[in-house]
């Protein structure tokens, strides 16, 4: 199972970085989130998968799932939904001042 | 007391401005006049006891633990240095209180010249090499800023920042050639250097380290190829032209050699490389002076020449031919100083220096034609006993005669030497006469700027002081050998020379190159304007300073050039620069390193529900590649975080399940909301190129991950900590949800700095959506 997941990865990274390399920010965008579910689920793979109960302490059972992964992507998707909005309303705010949001458009000119 | 002595010009440099600022009557240089005259009494008073062998030396503890100190020695050489230093130092004061009025930026001036002058002092009483370059390297900053004395003129910024690039160049080089001379020696004492001489020759970095050392030497006293600067540093005002690049600075890199003749002497390499640089620029520098019309461009290319004879001497390495160097130095100093100051008196009192507008200026300046003519005269060593460059001269043919074979190299080069030194000394005998007579002699011209007329006493008074060394060295050159030439003779050589100078040695061959010299150079000197078309394909179009040109401008726009071609200011190629090294980096050592493995025998049973949810977002993501509509991206989008959820609920993680969820919904609403407000997908397709390179690319990156993951997944070498948090939550935490205790409990600090940051972003959002420009409120 967890090779396949590792393949899962591995798809939603492609994706991820295809997106990451178009020139609308609203697709890069998109590129980033994929990136972002792409590496939690690697984290949680690592962290080897169905090895027991979810790990909240039960009488009577003794093998529970790894619970640090668990703590750590939670931190991480807090993190980049965070960034993720941002990113958001920046591209909304570079769309409003500049009139577009076509990254070759958006390049500094040269006395910036 | 030496140290004394170094610091005083520095302390004067720091006191000039007050002068300058409150007290604007008196010319500033009166008030700095005293102290190069107090070091040069100074320096005379250890003549005595330098003369007997008795050496002073003094040591200021700098950096210790490197064994960086300013540790002075004052030995013969660093005598003769220190008196044609603080000498002329004082007389260019002097004249540069009347040549310079009193709107000048005078406060500028003092203070570069007097750091220039304690810089100076440093570099030829230092005994530390690092000590050495540091003064050697505030010589270059000094003289760059002199240089640049009148930066509002175009001319005097290029020649400083050229002067500046060029000996920093061989200063950098030199420093290099002292580290690993340091290295090789452990020692940072020249003398101790000079002890271990043979240490160095038998090192493997004797090449290196005498190519460095040279580069600096050869740049700083400006030898072939490395002339360039010192013709455009007569920028400066004469004073500086006459003190830096006649009498001292230029001198520097003669010093150096002279300094560290002791433990290269003797090596075919040393030979070759000084013998022969030297050479080539006394024959270059005399034959290029000639062709000049601005008299101090003249007398830069005939310093430049007189200083590549002086290094040939040094070359020659027998004893003889270092004592005629000293001897030379002393020389050169005296009337090159006295001929600047002559062309600045021109320049003065006529309003031009370009030789080709003056003419007949013998009646209306007599004074200034007649030490004109003792430094002229001298400088192309006419045989009369009143001029001191004949004796030096002659002692420089004498010595090119006579060159101590040391191998079969040496003895094949050694009689073309002679040939070469008679051939430089025409042209210094051509430009010399053609300095003097094409000034002085001829027609008066009328279109002069200013009314010539003989120059004010002051100004005239130092160039008449060197001039009455020039005479009286000529007449009774034994008066310094004893005390000064002799001494500095054995601090280089090591022993005596025992040399009486003499006018006459009776009809010797060096008697024979000298009249030839007089003969061909009068020849030459009459038919001067038959031959000197020479120069339109003699250098013609080619010149050491087209190269330099070329060289620097090159550089800036090779450097454009390269930064240009990958700084595209496109977001996707840098990007890709990023993407390209971490897949090449990351897949080039899991080959190297045989990293990628897959071990089969711990891993989870396959599910199939898992595996149906797993292949619907993979092809979601890939959905939201190809979608046209900009909802139907976000739904998809959603698709692939909603079954991320799912997976986290079918892997026991119903925390993680329950906050996907949510932040995946409000995540939609965010991509909806904004959505109404940003353009329609772009539909129009990139370039076929650049697609295969985004798709090579982004398959190279997955397949990296996911290599990466399974490589690492089968090398699991250590247990997990889960065991303690599982065991200890409820007893240490409280709490039962492990997942929840980790977080609050035992790794804390992340949640808080979690909880920042999804502040700080919701502030960021607020304040980019608040504050705007005016104009901007829609």
């Amino acid at each position: 199972m967890e090779i396949l997941m590792s393949i899962l990865a591995g798809l939603l990274f492609t994706a991820g970085i295809y997106l990451l390399l178009q020139r609308q920010l609203l697709k890069i965008i998109f590129g980033t989130a994929l990136l972002s579910h792409g590496a939690h689920l690697l984290i949680l793979t690592m962290g080897k998968l169905n090895r027991g109960d979810p790990p909240i302490l039960t009488e009577g059972i003794d093998q529970y799932t790894d619970p640090l992964p668990q703590a750590l992507i939670l931190t991480s998707i807090v993190i980049s939904f965070g960034v993720t909005s941002f990113l958001l309303v920046l591209a909304y705010r570079a769309y409003k001042t500049n009139k577009t949001d076509n990254l070759e458009q958006l390049r500094g000119s040269d006395n910036d | 007391m030496l140290q004394f002595a170094v610091l005083a010009p520095f302390l004067t440099a720091l006191f000039v401005p007050f002068f300058f600022r409150y007290i604007r009557t008196v010319h500033t240089g009166w008030f700095v006049l005293p102290i190069p005259f107090v070091l040069f009494i100074y320096f005379l008073s250890q003549m005595g006891s330098v003369s007997k062998g008795i050496n002073i030396s003094s040591v200021v503890e700098w950096v210790p633990s490197l064994e960086m100190n300013f540790s002075f020695y004052l030995d013969g050489l660093s005598l003769l240095f220190s008196l044609l230093i603080s000498g002329i130092g004082a007389l260019v004061t002097l004249y540069s209180i009347f040549y310079l009025n009193k709107n000048e930026k005078l406060n500028n001036f003092y203070v570069f010249l007097f750091i220039f002058m304690g810089a100076m002092l440093g570099v030829v009483l230092s005994d530390n090499v690092y000590g050495l370059y540091l003064f050697w390297e505030l010589t270059s900053i000094s003289s760059f800023l002199l240089i640049g004395y009148w930066y509002d003129r175009e001319a005097s910024r290029y020649g400083a920042l050229k002067s500046m690039v060029i000996t920093v160049l061989g200063g950098l080089s030199m420093l290099g050639g002292f580290i690993l001379l340091s290295y090789v020696t452990g020692t940072t004492s020249i003398r101790e250097m000079i002890a271990a001489s043979d240490q160095v020759i038998d090192s493997p970095y004797f090449t290196g380290i005498l190519l460095l050392i040279l580069l600096g030497a050869f740049t700083k006293s400006a030898q072939f190829p490395f002339h360039i600067w010192l013709p455009d540093a007569m920028e400066a005002p004469t004073p500086v032209s006459a003190f830096l690049h006649s009498a001292t600075m230029v001198k520097a890199g003669i010093y150096l050699t002279a300094r560290l003749f002791p433990i290269f002497g003797g090596t075919d390499l040393f030979f070759i490389l000084v013998t022969g640089f030297g050479l080539l620029t006394l024959c270059w520098g005399s034959y290029m002076a000639v062709r000049q019309t601005d008299l101090k461009a003249i007398l830069a290319f005939s310093t430049i020449s007189q200083l590549g004879m002086i290094m040939s001497m040094l070359g020659f390495g027998t004893k003889a031919a270092i004592f005629a160097a000293i001897f030379h130095i002393f020389n050169h100093a005296t009337f090159k100083g006295s001929l600047f100051m002559v062309a600045g008196i021109i320049d003065h009192e006529t309003g031009t220096r370009d030789i080709r507008k003056l003419g007949g200026l013998m009646t209306l300046m007599p004074i200034s034609a007649t030490l004109a003519f003792f430094g002229t005269f001298s400088m192309a060593g006419v045989p009369l006993p009143f001029f001191n460059g004949f004796l030096s001269k002659e002692m420089f043919f004498e010595t090119s005669l006579h060159i101590t074979s040391t191998s079969d190299l040496v003895t094949a080069i050694a009689p073309i030497i002679p040939v070469l030194a008679v051939l430089g000394s025409i042209f210094t005998f051509v430009y010399s006469m053609y300095f003097f007579f094409y000034t002085f002699t001829g027609n008066k011209k009328d279109e002069l700027p200013v009314k010539p007329h003989e120059a004010p006493i002051g100004m005239l008074l130092s160039p008449i002081v060197l001039v009455v060394f020039v005479i009286v060295v000529g007449l009774l050159p034994n008066l310094i050998n004893e005390p000064i030439l002799t001494p500095a003779a054995i601090a280089v050589f090591g022993s005596a020379p025992g040399k009486h100078i003499a006018f006459w040695h009776g009809f010797a061959p060096q008697l024979y190159m000298s009249l030839t010299v007089v003969a061909l150079g009068t020849v030459l000197f009459l038919t001067l304007k038959y031959w000197r078309k020479i120069y339109n394909w003699l250098p013609g179009p080619l010149s050491a300073n087209k190269v330099y040109d070329f060289v620097n401008e090159g550089q800036y726009k090779l450097a454009e050039r390269t930064t240009n071609s990958y700084m595209t200011g496109s977001l996707r190629h840098y990007v890709l620069y990023i993407l390209v090294f971490l897949v090449g980096a990351t897949g080039i050592t899991l080959f190297v390193t045989e990293g990628f493995v897959i071990e089969t025998d711990d891993l989870a049973p396959i599910s199939w529900p898992e595996i149906a949810v797993g292949m619907v977002m993979a092809i979601a993501a890939f959905a939201t590649i190809v979608m046209k509509n900009r909802i139907a991206a976000i739904l998809v989008l959603g698709i692939v975080g909603y079954g991320l959820s799912l997976l986290f609920v079918f892997f026991r993680a119903p925390d993680l399940a329950l906050t996907q969820l949510i932040v995946e919904t409000v995540t939609v609403a965010l991509f909806l909301l904004c959505f109404y407000h940003l353009p329609k997908l772009d539909t129009k397709k990139q370039p076929v190129g650049s697609r295969i390179v985004n798709m090579a690319i982004s398959i190279s990156v997955g397949v990296l991950v996911t290599m990466v993951a399974i490589a690492s997944h089968s090398s699991k070498k250590f247990e997990t900590i889960a065991h303690y948090f599982i065991k200890e939550s409820h007893h240490l935490g409280g709490g039962d949800n492990v997942v929840n205790v980790i977080l609050v409990d035992m790794r804390g600090l992340d949640t808080l700095f979690e909880i920042t940051v999804l502040g700080i972003a919701a502030l960021g959002i607020y304040a980019m959506i608040r504050l705007r420009k005016e104009e901007e409120t829609d």
